[in-house]
C-alpha cells in the first residue's frame, strides 16, 4: 500500500493514543443508547401513568397532548408503556448479552491457546450447535419449560454463545500466531497469562463491536419470540410485546402498534450506526 | 491423497459435519420437547387427572421406556415417514404437515426468485461504485432492514401497502386464488416482506465480497492493462468472487427459516412456520418436534450447501 | 539536476507532489515536488527506501495513485501526453499500449482462475491493437526471448501452476506484448530468491536492450539496480536526493545520504576476538542429528520433515550464522533449538548439559539463558503494552524485580540499545522499525542470556537502519560476552557479524565456513552458487558472471 509506506513513525504517534474521533453518525447513535440506557434504568419514575392502568375509555387512541404516544387497545397510556417495556428489552438483552459474550470468549480464547482435543471437540460440537435457527431454537424451549425471564435469558444466552465463541476463537487464533505471543510462551508464560496480558488487550476492540452487533440480534429475537407471544408475559410487556398487543390496530395505522416498533428500530440502528462508525482501529474485523 | 482427489474429499467432510450436526440437531430437539416438560401425560389429562388414568396413559404412550430407546424409536420413525401422531386431533403429523409444507416452499422460493437478482444486481453496483450516494444509499437501507425485527418489515409492508395505498389486502391469505391477479394480490405481501429481510443481508455480503476481490492486486494490475471499470469488474474480480457470492446467497437464504415464521403468523399464511406456531400454543409435541426437524433440516442444507460452495470455488482445489 | 543528452526526453515529470490521507484522516503530503526526465530506450532507476515515494512515483506516471492518494499538482508528461491533465477515458487508452507494468509480485498479480496466456494478451484485446492469433505468436516470441521453458504450451497453464520466477518473467512478457515506450518495473524481483534473481535479471535485461523501450525501474537494492539502469534516481522522505549516471552514483556520490546508502551495503567485517576463555570449556549450544518438522507425529514422525540430521557446535563468545534460501529450514532451525518447534528426534546441549525438545518441558533457567528475536520487529511487540510493560516482564518473570529496581532496570536496558528512557511510556506503533528492533533486542537482553537466536532479525529492515542494529549486535557482544546465532539469506549481514557460517539447503547443512573466507573456501556446488549470486556493487557484476547451468537446474529455486 502507497500509504503506509510512506507512514512515517512520527506519523504514526499522533494517530496513535486513546483519542477515539466519531463521526456525527457514531455520535448519534451513541446519544440514543445512552438514552435508552438511562430509560431503562430511570423508567418507572419516568412514566407519566402507571403502564398498566387503564386510562382512557377510547381504545387505539390517537396521539394527544395528554397521551403523546396514544393509547392501546385496553386505552393504557402507550408512551407510559414503552418506557416500562424499556427495561425489559434492554435489560434481558443486555444480561443475555454480557452472558452470551463472556462465556463465548473466554471459552474462545482458551480453546485458541490450548489447541488440541479441547478445540476440537468444542468447536465441532459448538458448530452443531450452530445449525439451529435462532428463533426455532427460542420457540422450541419455550414450548418445553415455559417463558419467564430466566428462561428468556439463559435460552438468548444460549443461542449467541457459540457464535461469539466462534468469533473470539478466530480472532485468538491469528492472535495466538503472533511472534510477541511466540516470546511470550518461549519465556516460558502459563496459559493464564498468555490469555489475559497477551491475548485478551489485542481482541478487546473488534469483542466489544462483536458484542454490540450480537446484542442487536438478541433484541431482534427477544422481539421476534415476544410477538408470537412466547417473549416476555402478561401484565408485563417489552416492546416486541407491545406490537403484538396492538396489532390489531394496524390496519387502520394506529400509533400503539407504530410507536413500539419505533424504539425498537431507534434502539437496534443506532447500534449499528455507533459500531459502523467507530474507528477501523477499534472495529478491526468484526464484519 | 492425490491432489485431485481433494475438493471430493473436503466435500464429502462438509457433509459428513451436516450428518452429525443434524443427528446432535435432533437429539436436542427431541430432548428439549420431549423431556424438559413436566410429564406429557399429566398436561394432557389436566390438573384433575387420576395418579391411575396417568400411568395409564404414560403406558399407552410409551412414556415409561428408557429415554434413549424412545429416541431412537422416533429418529427411525422419522426415517420411514412415520411422524407420530398429534395429541391435540389424534390426526397423524404426516397429514397435518403435508399440505402445509408445500406451501411454505412455494413462498420460499418465489421470494429467491425475486430477491436473488436483485439482491445480486443491487450488491455488485454498490460494490463498483464504492462510495457514491447509490452506494451509500444502498447501505443505509440494508442496515435499517437488518437492524428491525422481521415482524416490523411486515408490519412497515402493510402499513404502506395496503393502509397508506391501499394496493394490497392487509393481512390474509385470500382464499380465492382462481385468477392470476388474485394469486399475485395473496403472495404478494409475505413475498415483499420476506424477500427485503432476505436481500438485506445477500446485498451486503456481495458487496463485501466483491470489495474483497477489488481491491486484489490483480484488479489493479488489469486497470494498469487501461481494462474499463466494468471490464475490471465482470472480467476480473467477478469470476473469483463467484465463490463467496454463492455462499452469501445461501447463507442469506438461511434467513428464510426465521423470517418465514414471523411473516406466516403475521399474514395468517397457511405454512408449515403458522403450523408449528399454533403447535406451540398447544403444546402438541409431536407436531413441534416435526415441524422443528423441517426447518432445522432445510437451514443446515442450506449452509452446508454455501459451505460446499466455498471449497469447491476455491481456484487452487479446483484444478 | 544533471541534464539529459536527448533534447526531447520521452518522460518529464516537473514538481510532481502527491498527497495521501492517513488513517486518522488527516492530508500529508507523500511526493514533495519531484522533478527528473527519461530519455526515449533510457532505463532510470528510482532507489529508496520504504516510505521514500519510490512507488507512489513510478505508479504515477501511468496516471494512478493507490486508495487514499491523489496528485495535487506539478506536471507529468510521457510522450505526447499530459497525464496529469488527462481525462479518464484517455488515461485508460495510454495505460497498457504507451505505458505498461511489472508489479512487484506477479504470484499476486496473475488473476488465478484465467489462463496466462488470456492475460499476457489481453492488452492487445482491450485495446484492439492485432488479431489474437497474432497476439499468441507474439507472445510465445516473447516467452522464448525470456528463456522460459517450453514457451510453446506455457501460457495454457493457470498461474499457480508455474513457478514465482517464471511468473515474474511472464509478467514482463504482459506488459511488452503491445511495445509500450515506457515500462514500470515495480521492485520485480524482491520477492525472488537470489539464485532466482539472476535468471530473471537476465531475461530482462536482454529483453529491454533488444526492444529499445525506455524502463523505470523501482528497487530499494542498489546491487541489482547497478546490473539494469543506466541512470539512477535516489529518493528519500518523497524528494530527490541525488540524480546521477548509474557509474557516477556508485563510484563518486556527491549527497551525503547516497553514501550513507552505499556504506550500509557493505558493513565493516566482523573483527574475530581471541576468546579469552578458557579452550576446555563446553560449548555454549551443541545440537546432534537434529530432525525437525511440522504436523502431529505419528510413529516417531512428523507428516512434513524439515530438518534433516542437522549437527553443529556454538562455541561461547562466538557468533555462528546460518544462510540459505528460502525453503532451506533455517528459521526452522532458529525454533527447533528454541524448543518453539520440538525436535522429534536428536540432541541439543546448552553447556554440554542435555536439553528438552520441548520449551514447555525446559526450566526457567535453562529459557533464560536462550532467548530468541524475530524477523518482523512490529508483530514480535503486543501493541497492547507500553514499551516500558514489554521490558519489565521478563525483569520480573526471570529476576523477580518490582518497582523502583525494576524502573531503573528498564531505563538501563533501554541506554543500552541506544534509546532514550522515556521511550519506555510509548506504546509500539509510535515507534519506527528500527527502534521496535532495539526493543525486541532490550527484552532479549532483560533476561541477561548468554546465547541470542536472531532470526533474520534484520531482513525487514532499511539497510541503513540494519547496518545500524548490526553495529549494536556487536558493540553489545564486547560488553556482554554474548553469543549469537544469527539466521539470515543476505551474505553480507552474516559476514559482518559472524566467525562460523553454516549453509542450508533443504532442510539439510550443505557445508560449514568460516565466514571471512566463504567465497574462497566453499567447496559444494550449492554453496558455490548462492555466493557467486548475491549481487554485487558494480555495473559489470551480472555480465561478467558466469555459472554452471546444470548447477542452475539441479540447485535454485524456481
Amino acid at each position: 500500500m502507497a500509504v503506509s509506506d510512506s507512514s512515517s513513525p512520527s506519523e504514526n504517534a499522533k494517530a496513535g493514543g486513546p483519542n477515539f474521533v466519531f463521526n456525527w453518525v457514531g455520535r448519534i447513535g451513541l446519544a440514543v443508547i445512552l438514552f435508552w440506557a438511562l430509560v431503562a434504568l430511570a423508567g418507572p419514575y419516568l412514566a407519566p401513568y402507571p403502564p398498566g392502568e387503564i386510562v382512557d375509555w377510547d381504545y387505539f387512541g390517537p396521539v394527544s397532548s395528554q397521551y403523546w404516544m396514544g393509547t392501546d387497545y385496553l386505552g393504557r397510556d402507550i408512551f407510559s408503556r414503552i418506557i416500562t417495556g424499556a427495561r425489559y428489552t434492554v435489560g434481558i438483552s443486555l444480561a443475555a448479552v454480557t452472558l452470551a459474550c463472556t462465556i463465548g470468549v473466554l471459552l474462545g480464547m482458551i480453546a485458541a491457546v490450548a489447541g488440541g482435543w479441547f478445540d476440537m471437540i468444542l468447536s465441532r460440537f459448538l458448530d452443531a450447535y450452530n445449525g439451529i435457527p435462532a428463533l426455532l431454537f427460542g420457540l422450541v424451549v419455550v414450548a418445553a419449560v415455559g417463558s419467564s425471564i430466566p428462561v428468556l435469558i439463559l435460552t438468548l444466552t444460549a443461542i449467541y454463545m457459540p457464535g461469539s465463541y466462534r468469533f473470539a476463537r478466530a480472532l485468538a487464533v491469528n492472535i495466538n500466531t503472533m511472534d510477541f505471543v511466540t516470546v511470550a510462551r518461549a519465556r516460558g508464560e502459563g496459559t493464564g497469562y498468555l490469555i489475559l496480558r497477551e491475548i485478551f488487550p489485542n481482541i478487546l476492540g473488534p469483542v466489544l463491536a462483536d458484542l454490540g452487533l450480537r446484542f442487536v440480534f438478541i433484541v431482534l429475537v427477544l422481539s421476534g419470540l415476544s410477538f408470537l407471544g412466547l417473549g416476555v408475559q402478561p401484565p408485563n410487556a417489552d416492546w416486541g410485546a407491545l406490537v403484538r398487543e396492538n396489532i390489531e390496530g394496524l390496519s387502520f395505522g394506529a400509533p400503539a402498534v407504530i410507536f413500539p416498533s419505533i424504539a425498537i428500530a431507534s434502539l437496534t440502528i443506532s447500534v449499528n450506526m455507533f459500531i459502523d462508525n467507530l474507528p477501523i482501529r477499534i472495529r478491526d474485523r468484526s464484519e | 491423497m492425490p491432489r485431485s482427489l481433494l475438493p471430493y474429499y473436503l466435500v464429502l467432510q462438509r457433509l459428513g459435519i451436516a450428518l452429525l450436526t443434524l443427528v446432535i440437531v435432533s437429539f436436542a430437539v427431541f430432548f428439549a420437547t420431549a423431556l424438559l416438560p413436566g410429564d406429557v401425560a399429566e398436561i394432557l389429562l389436566g390438573q384433575a387427572a387420576t395418579p391411575e388414568a396417568v400411568a395409564g396413559l404414560r403406558e399407552a404412550m410409551g412414556l415409561d421406556e428408557p429415554a434413549l430407546s424412545r429416541f431412537i424409536g422416533w429418529l427411525t420413525g422419522l426415517f420411514q415417514g412415520d411422524l407420530g401422531t398429534s395429541y391435540v386431533n389424534n390426526m397423524e403429523v404426516a397429514d397435518l404437515i403435508g399440505g402445509r409444507l408445500s406451501n411454505s416452499l412455494r413462498l420460499a422460493a418465489v421470494t429467491t426468485l425475486v430477491s436473488v437478482p436483485i439482491a445480486l444486481t443491487l450488491g455488485i453496483c454498490a460494490a463498483m461504485w464504492r462510495g457514491s450516494i447509490f452506494d451509500r444509499a444502498v447501505s443505509i437501507l440494508t442496515i435499517s432492514v437488518i437492524s428491525v425485527p422481521e415482524f416490523m418489515v411486515a408490519t412497515l409492508a402493510v402499513l404502506i401497502f395496503a393502509v397508506w395505498l391501499g394496493w394490497l389486502p392487509a393481512l390474509s391469505y385470500g382464499a380465492n386464488v382462481d385468477s392470476w391477479g388474485a394469486i399475485l394480490r395473496a403472495y404478494a405481501m409475505p413475498v415483499i416482506s420476506l424477500s427485503f429481510v432476505v436481500s438485506a443481508q445477500m446485498i451486503r455480503m456481495t458487496r463485501a465480497a466483491v470489495i474483497e476481490t477489488i481491491n486484489t492486486p490483480y484488479v489493479e494490475m488489469a486497470l494498469l492493462k487501461g481494462a474499463s471499470l466494468s471490464r475490471q469488474v465482470l472480467r476480473h474480480a467477478l469470476p473469483n468472487a463467484f465463490g463467496p457470492i454463492a455462499n452469501a446467497v445461501a447463507l442469506s437464504l438461511s434467513y428464510l427459516v426465521g423470517g418465514v415464521i414471523i411473516v406466516e403468523t403475521i399474514f395468517n399464511y397457511p405454512g408449515v412456520a403458522k403450523l408449528m406456531v399454533d403447535a406451540v400454543s398447544t403444546r402438541d409435541l409431536p407436531l413441534i418436534q416435526s415441524c422443528a426437524m423441517i426447518f432445522c433440516v432445510s437451514y443446515l442444507s442450506l449452509i452446508t450447501l454455501a459451505d460446499v460452495i466455498a471449497v469447491l470455488s476455491n481456484p487452487r482445489l479446483r484444478k | 539536476m544533471t541534464a539529459t543528452e536527448s533534447n526531447t526526453p520521452l518522460v518529464s515529470v516537473r514538481n510532481l507532489k502527491i498527497g495521501a490521507v492517513t488513517d486518522s484522516g488527516r492530508e500529508v503530503e507523500i511526493i514533495k515536488g519531484v522533478d527528473f526526465d527519461i530519455a526515449p530506450g533510457e532505463i532510470l532507476a528510482l532507489i529508496g527506501e520504504s516510505g521514500s515515494g519510490k512507488t507512489t512515483i513510478a505508479l504515477s506516471l501511468m496516471g494512478h495513485t493507490r486508495t487514499g492518494c491523489s496528485i495535487q499538482g506539478g506536471q507529468i508528461r510521457v510522450g505526447e501526453n499530459d497525464v496529469t491533465a488527462m481525462s479518464r477515458r484517455a488515461r485508460a487508452g495510454m495505460r497498457g499500449t504507451e505505458v505498461s507494468y511489472v508489479p512487484q509480485s506477479a504470484a499476486a498479480a496473475f488473476n488465478p482462475s484465467k489462463r496466462i496466456i488470456d492475460q499476457v494478451i489481453e492488452t492487445t484485446e482491450i485495446h484492439k491493437l492485432m488479431p489474437r492469433s497474432t497476439a499468441r505468436a507474439k507472445a510465445v516470441e516473447l516467452f522464448r526471448a525470456l528463456a522460459l521453458p517450453d514457451a510453446e504450451n506455457i501460457g495454457s497453464r493457470y498461474p499457480h501452476q508455474v513457478s514465482g520466477g517464471q511468473l515474474q518473467r511472464l509478467s514482463a512478457a504482459m506488459a511488452l506484448i503491445s511495445d509500450p515506450q515506457l515500462v514500470i518495473f515495480d521492485e520485480p524481483t524482491t520477492a525472488l530468491d537470489v539464485t532466482t534473481q539472476i535468471e530473471v535479471l537476465r531475461a530482462f535485461k536482454s529483453i529491454m536492450a533488444a526492444g529499445g523501450c525506455a524502463g523505470v525501474y523501482v528497487s530499494h537494492d542498489l546491487a541489482v539496480v547497478a546490473q539494469i539502469a543506466d541512470r539512477i534516481v535516489v529518493l528519500r522522505g518523497g524528494e530527490v536526493q541525488e540524480e546521477g549516471t548509474t557509474d557516477q552514483i556508485l563510484n563518486a556520490p556527491h549527497h551525503p545520504y547516497t553514501k550513507e546508502l552505499l556504506a550500509a551495503f557493505e558493513p565493516s567485517p566482523h573483527q574475530v576476538i581471541a576468546s579469552t576463555m578458557d579452550d576446555k570449556q563446553e560449548p555454549i549450544l551443541e545440537v546432534r542429528n537434529l530432525f525437525a518438522g511440522y504436523g502431529t507425529v505419528r510413529k516417531g514422525e512428523p507428516p512434513v520433515k524439515v530438518l534433516k540430521d542437522v549437527s553443529f557446535r556454538l562455541e561461547r563468545g562466538r557468533n555462528l550464522g546460518v544462510i540459505g534460501e528460502s525453503g532451506s529450514g533455517k528459521s526452522t532451525l532458529a525454533r527447533a533449538v528454541a524448543g518453539i518447534l520440538p525436535a522429534y528426534s536428536g540432541e541439543i546441549l546448552m553447556n554440554g548439559r542435555q536439553t528438552h525438545h520441548d520449551l514447555a518441558k525446559r526450566s526457567k533457567e535453562e529459557l533464560r539463558r536462550t532467548q530468541i528475536v524475530f524477523q518482523l520487529a512490529d508483530t514480535a511487540l503486543n501493541p497492547g503494552h507500553s514499551i516500558g510493560s514489554i521490558l519489565a516482564r521478563p525483569l520480573t518473570f526471570y529476576h523477580g524485580l518490582r518497582g523502583k529496581a525494576r524502573e531503573a532496570r528498564v531505563i538501563e536496558l533501554l541506554d543500552m540499545v541506544h534509546l532514550p528512557g522515556n521511550m519506555r511510556h510509548r506504546v509500539p506503533s509510535e515507534l519506527s522499525g528500527g527502534q521496535k528492533q532495539r526493543v525486541n533486542l532490550a527484552r532479549a537482553l532483560a533476561a541477561q542470556p548468554e546465547l541470542i537466536l536472531c532470526d533474520e532479525i534484520t531482513s525487514a529492515l532499511d539497510t541503513v537502519v540494519a547496518a545500524a542494529i548490526l553495529d549494536l549486535l556487536k558493540e553489545l557482544q564486547n560488553e556482554l560476552g554474548l553469543s549469537y546465532m544469527f539466521i539470515s539469506h543476505d551474505l553480507s549481514t552474516v559476514e559482518a557479524i559472524c566467525d562460523d557460517v553454516l549453509v542450508m539447503f533443504k532442510g539439510e547443512i550443505v557445508e560449514a565456513l568460516p565466514a571471512l573466507r566463504m567465497s574462497d573456501l566453499a567447496t559444494h556446488p550449492y554453496s558455490r552458487l548462492l555466493i557467486s549470486s548475491i549481487p554485487k556493487l558494480s555495473t559489470g557484476w551480472l555480465s561478467s558472471l558466469e555459472q554452471d547451468p546444470e548447477l542452475i537446474a539441479q540447485f535454485a529455486n524456481r
